[in-house]
């Protein structure tokens, strides 16, 4: 059998269509767009799920974490008089939780207020966290001067202070000030050391640290502020007693963590009569996330396979005029000695080559898209080989898919009919 | 794949044995070869002459193997190639036939050379081979000059000389020409008759359609058709006439 070269094949092809520049250009839009609109999708989803997955990740997907949360009741009845609600996590929970569970490697109980820092003369309201050296183990952050807070001052209940980089600059410390005293409420503690900050989205998230927090030992919290709270809103006095405000739990093996959580879970139901807790499993939520993409994944791709239906279509059309407009050529070379075969290999040829392009393009437009938005939104978003590859794979085979029928329509001219038709 | 003819000598190029082409339209039957017998002589020029319906463009379209019997044989330098499939028949025609059509029907996009080159193309020749050879053929029919021209930039001589050129590129045993001065002015259209004169005095086998006895003149025989059957056969060189007694008691 002879082997006509493919090269030479796909070389005639480019010919045939550069004869028709603007009307090949035109029959490309289509699968242009299509292409575009696939890798731009991709790569905008694909940022936006790397983003959430991150921020997941950032709060240990080992972790489980437990919240104090005021019961709707409550909420409803301190606006109109005024009287102490208690609520939340209790030291209690703390110590059935630790000693209940033999999965659970860290539990860190976190305390939570809101109080003036003040440096010398500069003063800020700072997040103020009551916790355990254990806190650092479950939330790592990398230490930029001085020391993180250790068993030794817990046990001797110092009055130490560890700073995030953010709180630091507000009260303008630096790493000179470690060693030097920061009044907090009227207390004076020790800064120990000053640990980096992270920019942390959104509180629904329940991410358990802030970047303007600081940091003491639960124990001296717990001395120097008490369990109760005061606010005044509104001209109505609240006051709330909350002995803890989280406590984050660290589980040995993921595989534990949701079986754990769910114990946790009916543990607290024991012994909480209202609902004043919420639970976060970031494991749980990096699940649905990942769910939540594949949805995203499945919506987007159906949208862009519709656009390079579309696409595909577009050259159908032309290639079936193309082969009408060209049946004396098809008929001449028929009569020469082409098979039948051979025509279709040239018409598919010339379609593959045509999407093939058209993919090309659409996958410049498709880089450009996201680099542009990234540029002016500054969203992130991430071209990933495959979302290069796939749209790229799939218009070649939209040419050979939509190409066939013109193709076999060419094959189907009779020479004699062709030859004839003026 | 193909059987030896039983009867056929071996000067003998083509041979139908009780051929006929039977159309259906609509209701109606069309005998458009209705029992032909006919045998033509490696070398000879043949003129297939007939009024419109007379059966010779479906006799051109059989011998050139671009059409099939309906009953009957076609032996084809000896073989039987009356049962082949499409893809033999074109094969067929690749590496034994070439054509000339009254209407040039060279391929608008492609210059001259690429024309000439189109069967080379088929049989799988290099590109440079096939670029040699297009340029010796062109040369033979007086256009070695206009390889890169396209057919629209050319007179109606110069494109039929240009199919003239594309009809020998593989060497052909047969060269079909239907009505090949039927578009061109008689000047120019003896100057092509002149290049088929040369390419039988060199041996190569002709067959022609034509309604115009100028042109069929050329030709050393002719044969006559009507209603799908042989209504008479001339042959110029022949020394007996027996093969015209014997085509008429055929018939």
């Amino acid at each position: 059998m002879r082997q006509t070269n493919l090269i030479r094949n796909i070389w005639l092809g480019v010919e045939n269509l550069l004869l028709h520049k603007l009307r090949s250009f035109l029959t490309m839009l289509g699968v242009v767009f299509g292409v575009g609109s696939v890798v731009a999708m991709l790569s905008v989803g694909e940022g936006a799920s790397q983003e959430a997955l991150e921020q997941i990740r950032k709060l240990g997907s080992n972790n489980i974490i437990l919240s104090s949360l005021k019961p709707v009741e409550d909420e409803q009845a301190s606006t109109t008089r005024s009287r102490m609600s208690i609520y939340g996590l209790t030291y209690a929970d703390l110590d059935r939780i630790a000693s209940s569970f033999k999965n659970i490697s860290h539990v860190a109980p976190v305390k939570l207020m809101r109080k003036e820092a003040r440096l010398h003369d500069r003063a800020m309201e700072l997040r103020l966290v009551g916790t355990t050296p254990d806190w650092f183990e479950l939330v790592p952050r990398e230490v930029v001067a001085g020391r993180v807070i250790v068993p030794s001052d817990q046990d001797r209940q110092a009055p130490v202070a560890v700073l995030t980089e953010f709180g630091a600059r507000k009260i303008l410390a630096t790493r000179s000030t470690i060693g030097q005293t920061v009044r907090i409420g009227g207390d004076a503690f020790e800064v120990i050391g000053i640990v980096r900050s992270e920019t942390s989205q959104g509180e629904s998230m329940q991410i358990p640290d802030q970047n303007v927090d600081i940091y003491i030992p639960i124990e001296v919290a717990r001395k120097y502020f008490g369990d109760i709270v005061f606010r005044r809103t509104a001209g109505a006095h609240e006051r709330e007693k909350v002995e803890l405000h989280q406590i984050i739990i660290r589980v040995d093996d993921a595989e534990r963590v949701e079986a754990t959580a769910a114990g946790i879970e009916s543990m607290l139901e024991r012994f909480h009569a209202r609902r004043d807790y919420a639970m976060s499993v970031p494991l749980a939520l990096l699940k649905q996330a990942e769910a939540t993409k594949r949805t995203f994944n499945i919506v987007l791709g159906s949208i862009a396979g519709i656009s390079l239906l579309v696409g595909g279509i577009g050259i159908m059309n032309i290639m079936l005029a193309s082969v009408t407009e060209r049946t004396r050529e098809i008929g001449i070379r028929r009569a020469i000695g082409a098979k039948r075969r051979q025509i279709i290999v040239q018409f598919l040829i010339e379609t593959v080559v045509l999407s093939t392009f058209g993919g090309l393009i659409g996958l410049g437009v498709g880089v450009l898209i996201p680099f542009l938005i990234t540029y002016f939104s500054g969203m992130v978003t991430v071209v990933t080989l495959n979302g290069i590859l796939l749209p790229l794979f799939i218009s070649m085979a939209i040419g050979i898919v939509f190409g066939l029928y013109p193709a076999m329509n060419a094959a189907k001219v009779d020479p004699i009919i062709a030859l004839r038709h003026e | 794949m193909a059987a030896e003819s039983s009867t056929g000598s071996a000067h003998e190029i083509v041979r139908l044995e009780n051929a006929r082409k039977i159309y259906q339209m609509g209701a109606e039957e069309v005998r458009a070869l209705d029992g032909v017998n006919v045998s033509f002589e490696r070398g000879s020029f043949w003129a297939i002459m007939g009024p419109s319906g007379s059966g010779k463009s479906t006799m051109m379209n059989v011998l050139g193997c671009l059409d099939r019997l309906s009953s009957g044989a076609y032996y084809l330098d000896g073989k039987d190639v009356s049962q082949l499939d499409d893809d033999a028949l074109s094969e067929l025609r690749l590496s034994y036939l070439g054509f000339i059509f009254q209407s040039f029907n060279l391929i608008p996009q492609l210059t001259v050379q690429r024309n000439i080159e189109l069967p080379l193309y088929y049989l799988g020749w290099d590109a440079v081979r096939s670029a040699r050879r297009a340029k010796e053929l062109a040369e033979v029919v007086g256009l070695g000059d206009r390889l890169n021209h396209r057919p629209t930039e050319l007179s109606g001589g110069q494109m039929q000389r240009v199919a003239v050129a594309r009809a020998l590129t593989n060497d052909p045993q047969i060269i079909f020409a239907d009505e090949p001065t039927g578009n061109l002015d008689s000047a120019t259209g003896e100057q092509i008759m002149e290049l088929l004169d040369n390419l039988n005095r060199q041996g190569k086998t002709i067959i022609m359609v034509t309604h115009e006895p100028d042109i069929a003149a050329h030709a050393r025989n002719r044969l006559h058709m009507m209603d799908g059957g042989i209504d008479r056969i001339e042959m110029e060189t022949h020394e007996t006439d027996e093969p015209y007694q014997e085509y008429l008691a055929r018939r």
